[in-house]
């Protein structure tokens, strides 16, 4: 049997690991934002995101396509993404105990943390390989797909947040089910659902692996959606494997830019649910 | 007389909208269904998809996909054993570099942490699970790996002397299994964190005043009492942590150093099944080759769908107890 005084001790010091596991979490962000601005600011430059991609052995130029392209594929992928998303929410929220809303919910999460790469070996199955050549469409097929389960679920949750009273009055009151849920629940739980469409954008933005082998990427301005596009992830991940040191030096700036994105995306999502759901919703 | 016919039409005009709500609620539970069959019908096709497509190449090679270690395109060789033994090992170490952190700053934050440190603690752990795939690839080469190379494998194995071991030993080349396994284990902390201090926080405050009362220090209130009803829970978030390394591609790719040799030492230079894809996929020239990575994607494909359906079932096992 321990004294006390030691298993105080052991205590003390088990408590302290936590603070140390506390800590050490939170270094990598911080390395990884800390080299990323370091590296990166001096290369992000208006003519960055207008210029096109300098040939090899030039330094500057910039990534307008690869923005441009990678602006496109996240509307591709939100116009697949959310309308589904949002539905199959609606239909969670609604049919809670179902036999199928079980099934649907558990794959959801199931397909939640497959890996990228699969969906976009699925994508170029159906999409690539019938038309032949790689596309913008196929790429953000793929996106769309992962958006998904993501869109699905937080759309769920947010619904059934809302107050069963509000629904009720609005049914008491002559409303049919559908407009209820459209005009009533759907509208009250607007800005969740719109965090979490954030959250999925904000995710499939900074994809690379479903894109090597659908969008596939270009050097070239091209915004047609059944050629090859580029986009800021396969460019990053192109010039982070070359070997020369101008192309590092965009790779940096890339990610710069890239993790800027990301990250504006992912506060403005969290600020948009705690300004609306901050306070007890009731 | 006049009553009647106004009775009538009241009551014809009521069926006639009850008779459009009923249309309009059809309508909208067929479409709301449809979208929701999307889900189950989306996984039943990738799951066609690429076990049609590896099909030919499960039956030209059979099991010698995953149990030869020779991969070589020109003579139709395919062997993926060491990029299925780089997958295992990596996820491995990244869930041993892991898991202790996650779970550490998990304990932190439900249990000791100061009220206003919470919210951006527990910010900053979630937001390492937004920053690209691509990105800690870039930050892997640049910074990691060189890190790795010059400072800690050189510590590693001559100061620590585990160059003894077969684990830590041999030139220290940086591109490793041991830079994947550490990249790794930074993309799966937010996950495992997550869902453990959910769990944690769930954890009924009756279980917490029980164990005190009864004289426990407050990590002996944690160990005893807190951490044990969280169990299945927290090996849950564990199991997706390690669903998000099995199938990690980008990151991997960039800092493993692409070799299909399989070694004990974690600072040789491996292979992942993601990362073998990635790599070969758009310059796969004959139909079996492609097949053949179809092969590898469908084993991935399993791998991940099990741990991620075992995962979730865990911390349904918890949660459910919980919500309703």
């Amino acid at each position: 049997m321990k004294t006390l005084r030691a298993r105080h001790l052991t205590s003390g010091a088990m408590i302290g690991l936590t603070y140390l596991a506390a800590v050490l979490a939170t270094l990598p962000l911080i390395l990884i934002l800390w080299h990323l601005l370091k590296k990166g600011a001096t290369s992000v430059s208006l003519a960055f995101f207008t210029n096109m991609p300098k040939p090899v052995g030039e330094a500057g130029g910039g990534m307008a396509n690869a923005i441009v392209g990678t602006l496109t594929l996240i509307g591709i992928a939100c116009m697949i993404g959310l309308p589904i998303g949002v539905g199959a929410g609606i239909y969670l929220a609604e049919k809670r105990i179902t036999p199928i809303a079980h099934t649907v919910r558990f794959l959801s999460d199931v397909l939640n943390g497959l890996p990228s790469i699969v969906m976009g070996i699925f994508a170029w199955e159906f999409l690539v390989r019938p038309a032949g050549h790689f596309s913008a469409l196929a790429g953000g097929a793929a996106l769309g797909a992962m958006m998904i389960p993501l869109v699905t679920r937080t759309t769920e949750e947010m619904l059934r947040v809302v107050p069963v009273s509000l629904r009720e009055a609005a049914l008491a009151l002559g409303y049919p089910r559908w407009r209820t849920s459209i005009s009533v629940v759907l509208r009250t739980a607007l800005a969740g659902i719109a965090t979490g469409a954030l959250v999925a954008v904000a995710r499939v933005a900074g994809e690379t692996a479903p894109l090597l082998f659908t969008a596939f990427g270009n050097q070239f301005w091209s915004t047609s959606l059944r050629q090859p596009i580029a986009a800021l992830p396969l460019q990053i991940f192109t010039y982070a494997i070359s070997p020369y040191d101008e192309w590092h030096a965009q790779a940096w700036a890339g990610a710069l830019v890239l993790i800027s994105i990301v990250l504006v995306i992912s506060l403005a999502a969290r600020f948009v649910t705690r300004s609306r759901f901050g306070a007890p919703v009731d | 007389m006049t009553a009647v016919p106004a009775d009538v039409l009241q009551k014809d005009r009521r069926r006639l909208r009850v008779h459009g709500a009923e249309i309009g609620d059809r309508i909208y539970e067929i479409v709301t269904t449809g979208c929701a069959l999307v889900v189950p019908a989306l996984v039943i096709a990738i799951a066609i998809a690429i076990f049609a497509a590896a099909w030919p190449a499960f039956a030209k090679l059979g099991l010698s996909i995953v149990t030869s270690s020779d991969w070589d395109v020109a003579n139709g060789h395919f062997g993926a054993a060491p990029a299925l033994f780089g997958t295992l090992v990596s996820s491995a170490v990244a869930l041993i570099i892991a898991t202790p952190l996650a779970i550490g700053v998990a304990i932190f934050l439900s249990e000791f942490s100061p009220t206003w440190l919470r919210q951006p603690i527990g910010f900053l752990v979630d937001l390492l699970a937004a920053v690209p795939s691509v990105v800690y690839g870039l930050w892997g080469i640049f910074v990691l790996v060189p890190m790795l190379r010059e400072y800690v494998m050189p510590f590693l194995r001559d100061r620590l002397h585990l160059g003894a071991t077969p684990f830590f030993s041999g030139p220290a080349y940086g591109p490793s299994m041991l830079a994947a396994g550490v990249v790794l284990a930074i993309m799966a902390l937010p996950y495992i964190s997550a869902v453990s201090r959910e769990v944690l926080m769930a954890v009924p405050r009756s279980q917490r005043e029980a164990a005190l009362a009864l004289g426990a220090t407050r990590w002996e209130m944690i160990r005893d009492a807190v951490v044990p009803y969280a169990k299945s829970g927290i090996v849950g978030g564990i199991m997706l942590g390690l669903g998000r390394a099995l199938g990690e591609t980008m990151a991997v790719t960039m800092v493993i150093g692409n070799r299909p040799e399989i070694s004990a030492s974690l600072f040789a230079p491996g292979y992942t099944m993601a990362s073998l894809i990635a790599n070969e996929f758009s310059e796969a020239t004959n139909d079996l080759h492609l097949s053949a990575l179809m092969a590898v994607g469908a084993i991935l494909f399993i791998i991940t769908l099990i741990v991620n359906a075992v995962a979730r079932w865990l911390v349904w096992q918890v949660s459910r107890g919980r919500v309703s």
